[in-house]
């Protein structure tokens, strides 16, 4: 079941707004129809954000971000399509019924606080619970806890105008927590913010959501918010949603030039984790093994380096080509156990690709993904950074496809190594 | 034929046969009016009486300090004592009991229409020009018919001020209801609050420093229209300065109005004082810290950062 539907949703200001909508569902552009004297802020917007996700509407200021937002809690009645909050159809209730819904269901959070400067933090914080009927004392405590959540259990008794910009953005979040509404709507509330308070309002969210899991859609103007805090973003232009999907998948593929020349400002390092990145680790070896064997796999692979791993399978080290080539007699006899040396680093699949960028860059050593458990699931090589950077999608950076078993390659060739694991289970292609 | 061109339209002798009839037909419903006036006018001002004046004076004047300073007390106990030494107590005290009463039917009046033009553009456009008609129209053209329609003495004193000092109060309070932040009133409504209590609780409030600027303007043109009042026959400072003018006695005719401009400076800055203190909590703070005017505060929130990050 979907928290939020939206189908078909038209919203047109100015003169005939119906006339509009059946001319823009004709085919006629917005200009056309502009030209008429209507002005299409939403086109034919259809979308469906799952319980517990974070779907982030992004556009620039005209776009028709806010006035979609606020089609979904019917502070603005659509022009034609309708919305669903889970079952129940939002569209064309009466006054009655919205503002229980309004009250139950969907809470809001606003650009700039819209606070009451009369009333205190806690009163404020309290609000929805205060419309709703609830009793004093129990509102106040829901009220005190949904401020504990944010980090303001101190100033319940302060006026909001006492509070700096981000500790009142705090207060708006906390009085659409405490309503305990299933969906929350947040039109540009870090927007006012400045960039370093925005980043740690950001982090709050995103910490308070894997705690509490509501349903929340956010709108932004800031492409880099959408992509930090979206699980799926959906990019707004000139009324119409022009592109929907993951962060990833934008940014792999931006669908058309209007969205490409936007992701141009994108921090990609930022976007792109680890998994995005990461190759498989085709050579993987174990401590025990010979250095010719280990020689000879790495030559099947045209890898500069091997994993070595334990008889757990857990990452012990790496081995690079050059350390056995120097240590002499290859295809000698022995183990490459003294020739082992720790990754460049151990990283997540989640990690992000900023965190990244050290270790490639001053190491020779493959930075190595492993799981929790401490299994290696792939490697991350410094050109496939770089190309995630530039905006090339992962999958070219191997430059073969992933996960070719050893065996494909003609036996006879090199002498088959002993205990060489073969480990396409660890193969990790990008993420989603 | 004014210059041969135009008809002499005959407004006057409209208006006249206007005043006839509402004369004929609703005398019973000025006479009521009347009654419940004078009536009200004469309790309150026996109620203010009732205290020995020199009482009453400190009492005011601590209500001052408690609102706004211990200067402005201070300065207000002399102001009052002046005016009980120049034996215009009694008199100052009726016109403070016609302009309260004229007050407050104003506020009555003013401020559901004025909330009803934030609301409504319609009424707002209707609303407009007619103010501007009762605020421009000179105040003693007003005299004449509300004699006919009152006689002689206070009442008409209480409907030509409640005329004349009704329009600030509409139109401040439209403007503060129209300048309550949007986004605070959206608020209200996202969270499913019903209209009336969107009204109370954030529009009032928020508009509150404005409607009180509104009051305290009534105010101030209902006494300027009070001592004029005198001209009637409403009993109080008007009548002293009407006196003294017609005895051409300068000395009678200027303590009057110095009455009249103690009493206006005093609640002028008593009422601003309540207007400032619109977005504050409620009650005595400090009264004797000697606190200064405060800046008023904003009405919602922090001011709009618009210059947003480009993209």
């Amino acid at each position: 079941m979907t928290a939020l539907r939206v189908e078909g949703l038209y919203k047109v200001f100015g003169r005939r707004p119906e006339e509009a909508v059946a001319r823009l569902r004709a085919g006629a552009t917005a200009d056309e129809v502009r030209a008429t004297g209507a002005t299409p802020a939403v086109i034919d917007a259809s979308f469906a954000v799952q319980p517990g996700e974070i779907f982030v509407v992004m556009g620039l200021s005209g776009s028709g971000k806010s006035t979609l937002l606020r089609m979904l809690n019917g502070l603005l009645e659509p022009t034609a399509g309708s919305v669903f909050a889970g079952e129940e159809q939002i569209t064309g209730l009466d006054d009655k019924r919205l503002r229980e819904v309004r009250q139950r269901r969907m809470s809001m959070v606003f650009q700039h606080f819209a606070l009451l400067p009369h009333r205190s933090v806690a009163e404020n914080a309290g609000y929805a619970l205060e419309v709703r009927g609830v009793d004093r004392r129990t509102r106040l405590a829901a009220a005190r806890e949904a401020l504990a959540m944010v980090g303001l259990e101190g100033e319940a008794d302060r006026r909001p105008d006492e509070l700096s910009g981000g500790m009142q953005q705090r207060v708006g979040l906390a009085r659409a927590l405490a309503s305990e509404a299933e969906i929350l709507l947040m039109d540009e509330a870090f927007s006012a913010l400045d960039p370093l308070i925005r980043r740690e309002m950001q982090d709050q969210l995103l910490d308070l959501q894997r705690r509490l899991g509501r349903t929340i859609v956010f709108i932004t103007h800031d492409l880099n918010e959408a992509m930090r805090l979206g699980d799926r973003v959906a990019i707004m232009r000139s009324g119409r949603i022009v592109r929907t999907g993951t962060p990833e998948d934008i940014l792999a593929d931006p669908g058309d030039d209007y969205v490409a020349r936007f992701l141009a400002d994108v921090d990609r390092s930022r976007v792109y984790t680890a998994a995005d990145v990461m190759t498989d680790a085709d050579t993987v070896v174990h401590a025990d093994d010979s250095p010719s064997a280990v020689l000879a796999a790495l030559g099947v692979h045209g890898d500069t380096s091997a994993l070595v791993v334990d008889d757990r399978g857990g990452l012990t080290g790496v081995v690079t080509e050059g350390d056995l080539r120097d240590a002499g007699r290859p295809g000698g006899a022995g183990t490459i156990a003294a020739h082992v040396r720790p990754p460049a680093a151990r990283v997540a699949a989640t990690d992000p690709l900023a965190d990244l960028l050290g270790p490639v860059g001053t190491s020779d050593l493959p930075v190595v993904v492993v799981d929790d458990e401490g299994h290696p699931s792939g490697v991350v090589h410094p050109g496939a950074v770089l190309a995630a950077l530039a905006g090339a999608p992962a999958e070219e950076a191997d430059g073969r496809p992933a996960g070719v078993p050893v065996d494909a390659v003609p036996v006879d060739a090199v002498p088959a190594p002993e205990r060489i694991d073969e480990r396409p289970e660890l193969a990790g292609g990008p993420r989603g | 034929m004014a210059d041969g061109f135009l008809p002499r339209i005959p407004v006057g002798d409209g208006i006249d046969v206007a005043f006839d009839w509402l004369k004929e037909h609703l005398d019973p419903v000025f006479d009521a009016v009347s009654t419940v006036t004078e009536g009200a006018v004469e309790t309150l001002t026996d109620g203010l009486l009732v205290l020995p004046p020199i009482l009453f004076a400190v009492l005011l004047a601590l209500l001052g300090v408690v609102a706004r300073s211990l200067v402005f007390g201070i300065g207000s106990l002399l102001g009052l004592l002046l005016v009980q030494s120049m034996e215009l107590w009694p008199q100052a005290m009726q016109t403070l009991a016609l302009l309260l009463v004229a007050t407050l039917v104003s506020v009555v009046i003013a401020v559901p229409v004025g909330i009803a033009a934030a609301k409504n553009d319609r009424v707002s456009s209707f609303v407009r020009p007619v103010l501007d008609f009762m605020q421009t129209m000179p105040a003693f053209v007003y005299l004449v018919p509300a004699v006919v329609l009152f006689g002689l003495g206070v009442v008409p004193g209480v409907v030509t001020t409640i005329i004349f000092a009704l329009p600030p109060g509409v139109r401040l309070t439209e403007l503060g209801i129209r300048q309550v932040d949007r986004e605070t009133v959206e608020a209200g409504h996202a969270f499913g609050t019903p209209p009336g209590q969107i009204l109370r609780g954030i529009e009032l409030p928020l508009a509150r420093p404005t409607i009180m600027a509104g009051i305290n303007q009534v105010i101030m043109l209902g006494l300027s229209m009070a001592v004029i009042a005198g001209l009637i026959g409403a009993d109080g400072l008007g009548k002293v300065v009407v006196t003294g003018i017609s005895r051409l006695d300068v000395g009678l005719g200027f303590e009057g109005g110095l009455a009249v401009v103690i009493l206006a400076i005093y609640l002028d800055r008593l009422t601003a004082a309540f207007g400032e203190r619109g977005t504050r909590r409620r009650g005595l703070r400090v009264p004797f810290a000697g606190r200064r005017r405060r800046p008023p505060t904003p009405a919602a929130g922090v001011p709009a950062d618009e210059a947003v990050p480009q993209h």
